[in-house]
């Protein structure tokens, strides 16, 4: 088997993907009776989740239900009304969070290059920072683009800078909020397998939310729905990997979770997001 | 991709006659569009209107001279020397005022944009100051500053600010929010913030100011110098004006319409290098 230059890059930039490499990488997060008022409307209303260190947590939830909220609070961009949240064993100095946002949300006046050249934060000047984005633009398969302006590139593309741009300072958690709710199909086929190979070599602490229970099911060990502020169901997704869509088990798990999230609609509604 | 025989197989009615001038006209369609040539055929075909009308004694020189006479007025100017000082004060003119109300408008409607109390303080009064006529000022201005210099630096210098303080204000506030909060997210300081992702953010919008106040830059002055000057394309025109002479009048007209080109065509060089990102400015000729 020959591998493509793009895949050598990637991983000499990662680690060893071993269960206790990821450990080491990823960051456990403990959130206990987490609550996010806005004025009158308390959309988290204590949530209570242990995430372990190198984990990949999915998040669902009817639109509206405060899983961006959730995800503000997670990545420090929103600090909690009540409740804790702590990284790791107490050493949460160097947890630098990120979050990938459901648009690309890429700089339109700055080259790809330089957009993911933001990810390295206040390493930015570092001695090997342009060797780090070039390394993170292979590894999303995007070498060539570098010099590209974002307007030249397709939907599919654009997130994938936006991936690079989140990994390039190897960060020990990474939030994604719905971060593929607007690909195409396949694109988001790709995306998909994407993510879950850079997360198994990387092996940061890894919380998606997601509308859609398939993808849920594809990449998380476990997929957590929240409910009216709370966490309403728990769920261990326990497949080998990587997955293969569409198995029996998979199918099973998938059918389960959306009972519970249609439950208690109105039948002629159906959930949407 | 369907080859022209391919489509003319599919469709019979184009195949039977190919139209000559049809092929013609779109061939030279293409050929208008990518000419450099193209935007100066109207400017052009009406000098040589003008020229012929002229020229056959259709138009009297009292109304309008023939061009050859502007010409000639514009070749005696220039030799004594004439036209160029007073070319060189209009502009230097124009420069200054443009800078100072220029300047001090890019300073407050950023500090604006980005402040909420600075918007406080001073927006209420800016709007209204916005809608005195600045040329309604011009008697009060004479009578403060005189005719000097001092007086044309603060009419064009008013004129100025508020196309360039609207649109700063503006471009700085309909930033894209979400560009905000990833750069915050990203760990950007507030000066980094504003350097990456706001003014580059705000320029289109800066740029729509600028060329507007260009505008009223030229108006203000010409205004000011016809009324309030010793020296000046406009003096000279108000000067041409007593003595009849229609031939100047008319170069000094001229000489604006050229001005303004200049100053217009720097701010679209200075959009397109930096504006390279945006598709609308990107120039086709060297993007793929
Ligand atoms: N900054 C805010 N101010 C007021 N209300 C907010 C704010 N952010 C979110 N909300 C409200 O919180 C609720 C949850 O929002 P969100 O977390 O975005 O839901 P979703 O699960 O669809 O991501 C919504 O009702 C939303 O209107
Ligand atoms: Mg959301």
């Amino acid at each position: 088997m020959t591998v493509k230059p793009a895949d050598r890059d990637f991983d000499a930039l990662f680690a060893d993907p071993s269960t206790r490499a990821r450990a080491a990488r990823g960051v456990s997060i403990r959130l206990s009776g987490l609550t996010r008022r806005f004025g009158e409307l308390e959309v988290l209303r204590g949530i209570d989740l242990d995430i372990a260190a190198g984990r990949f947590v999915a998040i669902v939830g009817r639109s509206g239900c405060g899983k961006s909220t959730l995800l503000r609070l997670l990545s420090g961009l929103d600090r909690p009304s009540g409740g804790e949240l702590a990284f790791g064993a107490g050493e949460d100095d160097d947890v630098v969070p990120r979050l990938m946002f459901q648009e690309p949300r890429l700089l339109p006046w700055a080259r790809v290059v330089d957009n993911v050249a933001v990810g390295l934060g206040r390493d930015r000047d570092a001695p090997d920072g342009r060797l780090r984005v070039a390394s993170a633009l292979a590894a999303v398969g995007l070498a060539e683009k570098a010099e590209a302006w974002p307007a030249v590139l397709s939907g599919g593309q654009k997130q994938r800078v936006a991936l690079a741009r989140a990994l390039v300072s190897r960060p020990r958690f990474l939030a994604l909020d719905e971060p593929l709710g607007a690909l195409d199909a396949l694109t988001r086929i790709g995306m998909q397998s994407l993510l879950e190979r850079v997360w198994l070599a990387q092996g940061f602490t890894a919380v998606l939310v997601t509308h859609d229970v398939g993808e849920a099911i594809a990449l998380a060990d476990r997929v957590v729905m929240i409910e009216e502020g709370r966490v309403a169901l728990d769920v261990a997704v326990d497949l080998p990997r990587p997955r293969r869509r569409g198995s029996a088990e998979a199918a099973r798990l998938e059918a389960e979770i959306l009972r519970h999230l249609v439950h208690e609609e109105p039948p002629d509604v159906g959930w949407v997001i | 991709m369907t080859s022209a025989t391919g489509l003319a197989t599919l469709v019979p009615s184009i195949a039977a006659e190919p139209p000559r001038t049809a092929r013609f006209l779109r061939t030279a369609g293409r050929g208008l569009l990518a000419s450099r040539l193209t935007p100066w055929l109207v400017p052009f075909a009406l000098l040589a209107l003008w020229a012929a009308a002229s020229g056959t004694g259709r138009l009297s020189p009292q109304f309008l001279p023939p061009p050859w006479a502007i010409a000639e007025a514009a070749w005696s100017k220039i030799l004594d020397g004439e036209l160029a000082a007073n070319i060189a004060v209009s502009f230097r003119r124009a420069i200054s005022g443009f800078l100072v109300g220029g300047g001090i408008a890019f300073l407050l409607g950023l500090a604006n944009g980005l402040s909420r109390l600075s918007e406080r303080l001073t927006d209420t009064t800016v709007q209204m100051i916005r809608n005195i006529p600045n040329l309604s000022l011009i008697p009060l201005v004479i009578l403060w500053l005189g005719i000097g210099e001092e007086a044309k630096l603060f009419l064009t210098a008013l004129g100025v600010f508020f196309p360039v303080y609207v649109n700063t204000f503006h471009g700085v506030r309909t930033v894209d929010a979400g560009l905000v909060e990833m750069g915050r997210s990203y760990g950007m300081t507030r000066f980094e913030l504003f350097r990456r992702v706001i003014l580059p953010g705000a320029l289109p919008s800066i740029f729509v100011g600028v060329r507007f106040a260009l505008g009223v830059m030229w108006l203000t002055l010409i205004v000011a110098e016809t009324i309030a000057a010793s020296s000046g394309i406009g003096h000279m025109a108000t000067e041409a004006r007593e003595f009849l002479q229609v031939d100047v009048v008319v170069l000094a007209i001229l000489i604006y319409a050229a001005l303004g080109k200049v100053a217009d065509t720097t701010v679209r060089l200075l959009e397109r290098a930096t504006l390279a990102w945006h598709p609308a400015f990107a120039d086709p000729r060297t993007s793929k």
